[in-house]
């Protein structure tokens, strides 16, 4: 089954680039904002979009995703609004993947089976569930499956040779590398570090591989990507969002040109990337 | 009682780590090879003699086991039923059953050749535990405190200091417990090579609250022990708080398939379970995932983590151990709850007539204890875990009484 993900990587090898990979969490700083936001990335530059579902306790986020989710839920972000912002977005968009991002309890409380046939009905395409790992499949990647969402799994430098065929058994449309071992928005690796290990994955699949965390600016995006299939950035992006609201919270003018602006920046960064295939 | 109990209850958890529905490993993949690690050298330390008796050697020489059980007899004249026990584990070094455990974590950890301790705490209790064992072991050590509970909490912060830990305050989410074990697994999934978790309740990915349970369990094995010892049979009643639920699960574990003793475990009610303030999961929650488990948790509709409020910090958690769940949906243990009032009272009671001043923690379990006694015969053998003790609660207490020291 071909998805919209498959097919934005198969574009991507046509065009011979790597591609971009934003993320920002539904709903902050207020759904309005968020959803003018979410509607701007693809022009923006924006390959594919991960939109983080928000959770009171991301434990495996840092400082500035954390942040986003409580802005989130402070502005009334739920389970429900970010299904609706992707229904939303669908009505303009029917090319650029969405990929829900977050830790498992808001779904489990949803309910499973009405999260999957409403994320469907929405206009989602995968899931990347940070407190899912393989031991727990059972849970909702088999499901999801099932209902034909992708779900991307995350390798990290802590997922040995031994490990892997578990992690990508059950893992479409891309493989999430985790550069570092660490919260996301921590230190950087570079395209040297990362190329052993995007090396091995590959050598276990035929899947496209992004690489995420500590993806801070153009020029590490343009490292990245030239030896990924794409780079990750949401820490990044979300600081853009925070920096763009006054004392009270609210969103400043500009809050779209200095957000979106810098999307396109690190858009130009990946196109500008000499491809070093892997 | 259900027809599909198991046939014993001292079996769990699976291979996978599940208790039932509850328990197993919900963290991020970094931690994923770590979680497995651990199980792995755990079932092997279990399974070592050499390991069992550095452990014990530890509990009787620097923790000072066994705690004596004993009968608490001007409560029992006073309530006019059951014939009362305390399992002593107040009088244990550092003042509470957290010792057990962080001595049977270390130890762990010094076998597997980690160089560097974490972990989380809300009053403080646990962390004092772990700084004074890494003290003990010379292991550098960070502690990780919710700025909130750091502001109530300063008498155990200098304590950790003085033991030569880092007291790193958790300004994220709630800036309580809950917030305080967010940010030790960041810090666990950004020191992967050289770090050790302890966690301090039988809560966490497996295998924690079987390993958590198993160190607690000599507070049961004791009192089981002693209880032949003194009256030739079983005690008829256990009872014990629960925040996480370690000091309850260590002395109800090894009771579980002694199918004649009743079992009943107290959470905190706070200000009432049908107010927002409390901290009762499984009288007020339902089945969640945090924290690397499936547990009942404090939550709202949209699966968002609430907060839980105690007048006893150490029992101001949204969750419970995964385990409890599912002893309370299988009917083995009855839980109940007190409230922060009848936790008070019971709290004096116990200073003036047992001259034991009480930790705020099982102040809740001898509350439940005074409502079951006066109706219970007097050849019926009660035992509660006196599971800390209250130095540390004095300013708490005063100021819930009005007393300005």
């Amino acid at each position: 089954m071909s998805t919209r993900i498959d097919q934005r990587f198969a574009d991507l090898r046509k065009e011979g680039r790597a591609g971009l990979v934003t993320f920002i969490t539904a709903g902050d700083p207020d759904l309005e904002t968020s959803y003018e936001i979410l509607k701007g990335l693809p022009q923006a530059g924006a390959d594919i979009i991960e939109l983080g579902m928000p959770f009171t306790d991301p434990m495996a986020d840092g400082p500035s995703i954390q942040a986003a989710g409580l802005r989130a839920l402070k502005a009334g972000g739920s389970m429900k609004n970010t299904l609706s912002m992707v229904t939303r977005f669908r009505k303009h968009d029917n090319a650029t993947p969405i990929v829900l991002m977050g830790y498992y309890n808001p779904i489990y409380i949803y309910g499973v089976d009405t999260f999957l046939k409403d994320a469907l009905a929405a206009g989602v395409d995968g899931l990347i569930i940070v407190d899912l790992p393989p031991e727990e499949d059972e849970e909702l990647c088999i499901p999801a499956l099932k209902a034909g969402l992708n779900f991307i799994r995350l390798a990290t430098p802590t997922t040995d040779d031994a490990r892997l065929p578990a992690v990508l058994n059950n893992t479409s449309g891309f493989v999430y590398y985790v550069s570092i071992t660490g919260i996301t928005g921590a230190a950087s690796a570079s395209a040297s570090h990362i190329t052993p290990a995007i090396d091995r994955i590959k050598r276990h699949t035929d899947l496209p591989v992004a690489v995420g965390f500590g993806i801070k600016t153009p020029e590490n995006a343009e490292d990245i990507a030239s030896v990924a299939d794409a780079a990750v950035v949401g820490s990044a992006i979300v600081d853009r969002i925070a920096s763009s609201l006054d004392a009270h919270g609210k969103p400043q003018d500009g809050i779209y040109q200095h957000v979106l602006g810098f999307v396109a920046e690190l858009a130009s960064g990946v196109a500008k990337a000499k491809k070093t295939p892997a | 009682m259900t027809t599909d109990q198991p046939n014993a209850f001292t079996q769990g958890p699976n291979d996978h780590g599940h208790f039932g529905i509850f328990g197993g490993r919900y963290v991020a993949e970094t931690l994923m090879p770590l979680v497995l690690d651990l199980e792995k050298h755990y079932k092997a330390a279990r399974d070592d003699q050499e390991f069992q008796s550095e452990f014990a050697h530890y509990l009787e020489h620097y923790v000072g086991r066994p705690s004596p059980l004993y009968f608490a007899e001007r409560l029992t004249e006073h309530l006019g039923g059951a014939k009362i026990y305390f399992k002593r584990d107040e009088l244990n070094h550092t003042g509470a059953h957290k010792i057990n455990n962080c001595i049977g974590q270390i130890l762990l950890a010094k076998r597997m050749g980690k160089k560097r301790i974490i972990a989380e705490t809300g009053a403080g209790q646990h962390g004092v535990a772990t700084a004074t064992v890494a003290a003990r072991f010379g292991l550098p050590c960070v502690i990780y405190m919710g700025a909130v509970d750091i502001e109530r909490q300063k008498p155990n912060i200098f304590r950790m200091k003085l033991l030569g830990a880092e007291v790193v305050p958790v300004t994220s989410g709630s800036r309580t417990l809950k917030d305080a074990m967010n940010e030790a697994l960041r810090d666990w999934v950004t020191n992967v090579d050289d770090t050790f978790y302890i966690i301090g309740t039988v809560a966490g990915p497996h295998p924690y609250p079987e390993l958590v349970r198993d160190f607690q369990s000599v507070i049961g094995r004791e009192a089981k022990a002693q209880m032949l010892d003194r009256e030739g049979r079983l005690p008829d009643t256990l009872v014990a708080c629960i925040g996480g639920g370690s000091n309850a699960m260590g002395l109800f574990h090894p009771f579980l398939d002694d199918q004649s003793v009743h079992i009943v475990g107290v959470e905190a009610a706070g200000k009432g379970v049908e107010t927002d303030q409390h901290a009762a999961s499984l009288t007020g929650g339902r089945p969640g995932v945090l924290h690397g488990n499936r547990t009942y948790l404090l939550q709202n509709e949209d699966g968002q983590i609430a907060e839980a409020h105690s007048i006893s910090a150490g029992l101001d958690y949204p969750g419970i151990g995964p385990e409890h769940s599912w002893l309370h949906e299988s009917g083995r243990v009855e839980y109940v709850s007190a409230t922060d009032t009848e936790a008070l009272e019971a709290f004096q009671l116990c200073c003036q007539i047992e001259g034991i001043i009480p930790a705020l923690e099982p102040s809740h379990a001898l509350a439940e204890v005074m409502k079951r006694a006066p109706n219970l015969p007097k050849d019926h053998l009660l035992v509660m875990n006196m599971c800390g003790r209250g130095d540390k609660d004095i300013f708490t207490v005063a100021d819930a009484l009005g007393v300005r020291l």
